[in-house]
């Protein structure tokens, strides 16, 4: 069916680790998160153990890894599951047999587990796994036979994730970046939730070859979303009102080539306006916009423009911690810089062709005063997809622009997400969800004779 | 509709020419596309537009009838050509097709299997999201539907991002040629599990899944079938709610001090005396409230990783 081999761009999309490469470290199926770069003296720390990242480099993504105890120090081993254990572990008991067990038998006396913790300690001490520990407290465990298969597994996992705890090496994506810090910090990120990034994305027609005029208060996040779907063409104007350009240290999660670094710009709305129609007054006007709080990012946001890049602590691993710890200079990892101030050059076609989309994430500011000036830079019939954590800015926002006709299809639309648990006999909803990702604001510029 | 042909680009000087695609826009709910042709007419409740006085008008314009009825004129985008493309099926719309192409992990140079190419909705979404580099491979049993979405991709613009083949994918699998080459596979088929097996093997280890299935015990049994080979399964289920918006003034006249329910917005935001109160209540407020009508279901999106073995 087709004339040309299939294939696919391994390049721009790589699938195995590097030195140098940053991960997202998923430990013990989701109850921490760590993002880390990966270089021959990076540790993890688990309790008071640590661990050398060393094993991970020139690995797959996707792959598991188990903390060993090891006879000196404990270090990380490729685990692989066998097929049949995989099946009866994942399928939590899809051959469910009749149940007859009940909870009646068990008494909470602390007395089930025979093993002491010096039993433990000198098991480990003669060099038992992780796992050969977990079997021998299930075998010491006078209650274990009484439980429910269900429960049985429940406390097989519990200790498993305490005495062989699992490392899943992901692929940093917009995806998973933004799940990891909406779960952890989603202060940090305007409260931005994942489908709310995905339909921003979409509103405003990312795609390879636009030019996208970016206002990202939400930490880099957005700004390393749409780089990734630009995939090194075309290019982004990350631009700030308020004087100050604003932190964006996420970029450096995101494994981002030189080729799509160098797409992300920065550039004043000062000088983006100047040309629109060069009043000094309405540069003004902006300036009052600024906040005490871009104010406040100026240090940690200069050195993120000025240097070079870096993720990394002492360990070279971040625990999502913020920002002022993450940018600690390490020696050892460069990633390639982005955010450079945009070339006279690329200012002028901007101010020639307009942007192609404009998207804002400024969860802290007024869409209305942001969306005035801007709006004017996007191209005839260009989208635009303004992200808000609370619905009244937009509404008003909304409101404006049809009094002023400069925008038609306006739509405020808020994502509604749920997941569901899905087991045999056992699917319902998930019994916690997130309550709200906040309201997008979409619609397309128009041409008017007076624009 | 894509930037693969950088003199149809939209900006400042981009003109409608005599033969682009156009999305004639009534209201937000009522759009059409069309191709401009300089002898052509458009006849709609708002009158006749003749298409020889769009050529030379920038995208975005308003444009007149011989009634002076208006309409305006945009370029096509992914989500507009959802909203005006002819239903052969029922069609994924922006809330899951965005969500399916974050969770797919997609981005420009990727290989993409999709399964059935139904009206292309999503497929047009997936071209632009891998676009310039990558390619769709999407497949329909469906001889003559297979041949309307490549018109369809024909007209859009994206048919070098596409290929449609005709093929029952649950019946023989996706072909022996993407064995190992996928970075992710969409499945929109009426019993997903069979084609699972075909899609594991035709994923790159770690490479992604989706399935979209309206009713739950297609999501049960895919489930079961992806635990075999597939890891991180995660269901979801995502809906939009939107919301409308209006000036309104606030007429608190009759009910006065005492009975404050009967204007709780106004009192809570102007708390500070009497005389505050009233000048917020003569003033417009804008408001918004959740629109009368919404969808309140799509179908449900599972999401799994191919276990990583090597």
């Amino acid at each position: 069916m087709s004339e040309n081999k299939p294939q696919s761009d391994s390049i721009q999309n790589p699938r195995v680790t590097w030195e140098g490469c940053s991960v997202l470290l998923d430990i013990n199926d989701g109850d921490r998160l760590v993002f880390a770069r990966l270089s021959a003296g990076s540790t993890l720390k688990f309790g008071n153990k640590t661990c050398s990242l060393q094993p991970l480099i020139g690995c797959p993504f996707g792959s598991l890894f188990q903390v060993e105890s090891g006879k000196e120090k404990p270090y990380l081993s490729r685990y692989i599951p066998s097929t049949e254990e995989g099946n009866a572990q994942d399928e939590g008991g899809c051959q469910l047999k009749e149940e007859s067990r009940d909870n009646r038998a068990i008494i909470d006396n602390n007395q089930a587990q025979c093993l002491t913790g010096e039993d433990i300690d000198a098991m480990k001490r003669q060099g038992a796994t992780g796992n050969e520990i977990v079997e021998a407290l299930i075998a010491n465990s006078a209650t274990f036979e009484k439980k429910t298969q269900f429960s049985q597994e429940k406390y097989r996992l519990k200790k498993q994730k305490k005495y062989a705890p699992k490392v899943l090496l992901r692929r940093p994506f917009s995806r998973s970046i933004c799940e990891a810090y909406f779960k952890k910090y989603p202060a940090r990120i305007g409260f931005l939730r994942v489908d709310a990034l995905s339909l921003l994305l979409s509103m405003a027609n990312v795609t390879a070859n636009s030019d996208v005029l970016v206002v990202d208060m939400v930490g880099g996040l957005l700004t390393g979303a749409v780089a990734e779907r630009l995939g090194g063409t075309g290019s982004l104007c990350n631009t700030y009102p308020g004087g100050t350009p604003y932190p964006m240290e996420i970029i450096r999660m995101f494994n981002f080539n030189s080729e799509i670094c160098k797409r992300i710009l920065r550039c004043s709305p000062k000088d983006l306006c100047s040309a629109q129609n060069g009043t000094d007054e309405q540069v003004g006007q902006q300036k009052d916009v600024s906040t005490v709080e871009s104010q406040s990012n100026e240090q940690t946001s200069l050195s993120v423009s000025t240097e070079e890049v870096h993720l990394s602590s002492e360990n070279n691993v971040a625990d999502l911690v913020p920002e002022n710890e993450l940018s600690t200079v390490s020696k050892t990892c460069k990633a390639p810089k982005a955010g450079d101030k945009a070339p006279k050059e690329a200012i002028q076609l901007w101010k020639e062709n307009g942007f192609s989309s404009l998207i804002i994430a400024a969860p802290e500011q007024d869409a209305w005063s942001l969306v005035k000036d801007l709006l004017p830079l996007l191209s005839y019939s260009a989208p635009f997809a303004i992200y808000h954590q609370y619905l009244q800015p937009l509404a008003t926002c909304m409101h404006n622009l049809q009094l002023e006709k400069m925008a038609i299809g306006l739509q405020i639309s808020e994502p509604w997400l749920r997941e569901y648990q899905v087991l045999p006999s056992r699917t319902h909803p998930c019994m916690q969800m997130s309550g709200s990702g906040g309201y997008i604001l979409s619609g397309t510029r128009t041409f008017t004779s007076q624009s | 509709m894509l930037l693969t042909d950088p003199s149809k680009k939209i900006s400042f000087n981009r003109c409608i020419r005599d033969g682009d695609l156009v999305i004639v826009y009534e209201r937000h709910d009522s759009m059409k596309a069309v191709k401009v042709c300089k002898n052509s007419v458009l006849q709609n409740r708002f009158g006749v537009f003749k298409h020889s006085d769009w050529i030379g008008k920038p995208f975005g314009s308003k444009v007149f009838s011989n009634k002076n009825g208006f309409v305006y004129l945009l370029t096509p985008t992914p989500e507009l050509w959802t909203l005006v493309l002819s239903h052969r099926t029922q069609i994924l719309y922006i809330a899951d097709i965005s969500l399916v192409i974050m969770y797919l992990e997609i981005v420009p140079g990727c290989l993409v299997l999709e399964s059935g190419t139904g009206s292309g909705s999503l497929t047009t979404s997936l071209a632009r999201a891998v676009a310039p580099t990558g390619h769709v491979y999407t497949f329909d049993f469906h001889e003559q539907r297979a041949a309307s979405a490549r018109e369809d991709f024909e007209k859009t613009g994206i048919s070098t991002l596409v290929t449609v083949g005709v093929r029952d994918i649950q019946g023989e699998g996706f072909p022996d040629e993407f064995s190992g080459l996928a970075d992710s596979v969409f499945l929109d088929l009426p019993q997903p599990w069979l084609a699972i097996p075909s899609a594991g093997k035709m994923l790159k280890q770690d490479g992604i899944l989706c399935s979209f299935s309206p009713c739950i015990e297609q999501v049960q049994r895919s489930c079961e079938t992806l635990r075999s080979n597939f890891t991180d399964i995660r269901t979801f289920e995502i809906l939009l709610r939107s919301y409308d918006v209006r000036e309104w003034r606030m007429d608190c006249s009759k009910v006065d001090e005492g009975t404050s329910i009967a204007c709780p917005p106004c009192k809570r935001r102007q708390p500070s005396g009497e005389g505050s109160v009233r000048d917020h209540q003569s003033s417009p407020a804008v408001m918004a409230r959740p629109s009368a009508e919404a969808r309140g279901h799509t179908g449900y999106l599972t999401f799994a990783r191919l276990k990583c073995i090597l």
